[in-house]
């Protein structure tokens, strides 16, 4: 038996590792969960939060007006870098009104991937819009869909009007490797980001 | 219980569709935030206290009845290695909100820490960022 309260040596636990999260957003059925399992080193594991009141001015509840909570579902992911470095990833909610999460995800994010599909390349407008309003360095991965049409990467920037800065790659979301170079893609760019703005403050 | 209450009305309404039995926020006595909830980041790693993680019951070992079962549940969880509040919401199957009500009790009974590194507000440092592209390459 342990009866322990307070007082008890509040020593700190041998070398804590530092925890990094990378947000992996895109429209619904782009791939977030896919990319997520082919890096992570668990299943893609879920957590839900229950929304109440919160949801309610634009949740359209016409005909369910009995129904005051609703489930929002994250996905994430786990890579261990190091015994003292933890990489978690974040595949955003899909839905354009729970947003509000996005910024509690969003805060402390070293990056995020956008994935975009090029048969619905709108569907990632509003990530991208998000993430250049907040200043969250981001790569747009284009998920390279069996069937889809190819499409050169200039041609996907002008579309989407991103920055010159903002790395666009291809990629397969099902692809270790591939999903690998895209986590990277995200680092550097956050990297250099952060560069970028030392130099101008000096 | 009226007449017509009797257990085969309460073995229908138990299913799926009911929804869980217990109102999630009936854990934390009603309690939607936890004292210092800022810390308490999805990322945010939960650490076992030293006294007790070594016991061999693990956190039933812990004598406090203040602490519900699932308060011992998430200590458990973090016995054995560091676990981010969103791995102990999928692992236990809880809201993330009530696992941050949850873990702040803990803290402040003095079973578990909190680390959080890196102020959510910040970027990590450009150094560690070398290390994680390093990390990711070497996978």
């Amino acid at each position: 038996m342990v009866f322990g309260r307070l007082d008890r040596g509040r020593k700190r636990p041998a070398a804590a590792p530092v925890a990094l999260k990378i947000l992996v957003a895109g429209g619904f059925g782009v791939g977030k969960t896919t990319l997520v399992g082919a890096v992570s080193e668990i299943q893609p594991l879920r957590t839900e939060e229950l929304l109440t009141e919160a949801g309610r001015p634009v949740d359209d509840i016409d005909g369910v007006e009995g129904k005051h909570t609703t489930t929002v579902a994250m996905d994430f992911g786990r890579i261990t870098l190091r015994e003292d470095l933890v990489l978690y990833l974040f595949g955003t909610p899909g839905q354009q009104r729970f947003w509000f999460l996005w910024d509690e995800l969003a805060q402390g994010a070293l990056g995020a991937v956008v994935l975009a599909d090029t048969r619905r390349l709108a569907d990632c407008f509003a990530a991208v819009d998000y993430f250049e309003r907040r200043g969250i360095a981001f790569t747009l991965a284009v998920n390279c869909f069996d069937g889809a049409e190819r499409h050169p990467e200039e041609a996907v920037r002008d579309a989407l009007d991103l920055d010159p800065h903002v790395p666009v790659v291809m990629c397969d979301a099902r692809d270790r490797e591939s999903a690998k170079d895209v986590l990277v893609s995200v680092v550097e760019h956050a990297l250099a980001s952060s560069a970028a703005r030392r130099t101008a403050a000096v | 219980m009226t007449s017509d209450g009797g257990e085969g009305t309460a073995a229908r309404w138990y299913d799926d569709a009911a929804g869980p039995v217990v109102r999630p926020y009936a854990m934390t006595r009603g309690r939607t935030r936890a004292a210092d909830e800022e810390r308490l980041d999805l990322i945010a790693l939960v650490v076992a206290e030293e006294f007790w993680a070594g016991h061999p019951e693990g956190a039933h070992a812990i004598v406090d009845p203040t602490l519900s079962p699932e308060h011992l549940d998430i200590a458990d969880l973090a016995r054995t290695e560091p676990r981010s509040i969103a791995e102990l919401a999928a692992g236990l199957d809880l809201p993330v909100g009530v696992v941050r009500v949850l873990v702040g009790d803990l803290i402040d009974a003095g079973y578990v820490q909190v680390t959080r590194p890196v102020p959510p507000a910040e970027l990590p440092a450009e150094d560690v960022l070398r290390e994680v592209i390093e990390g990711l390459r070497a996978l």
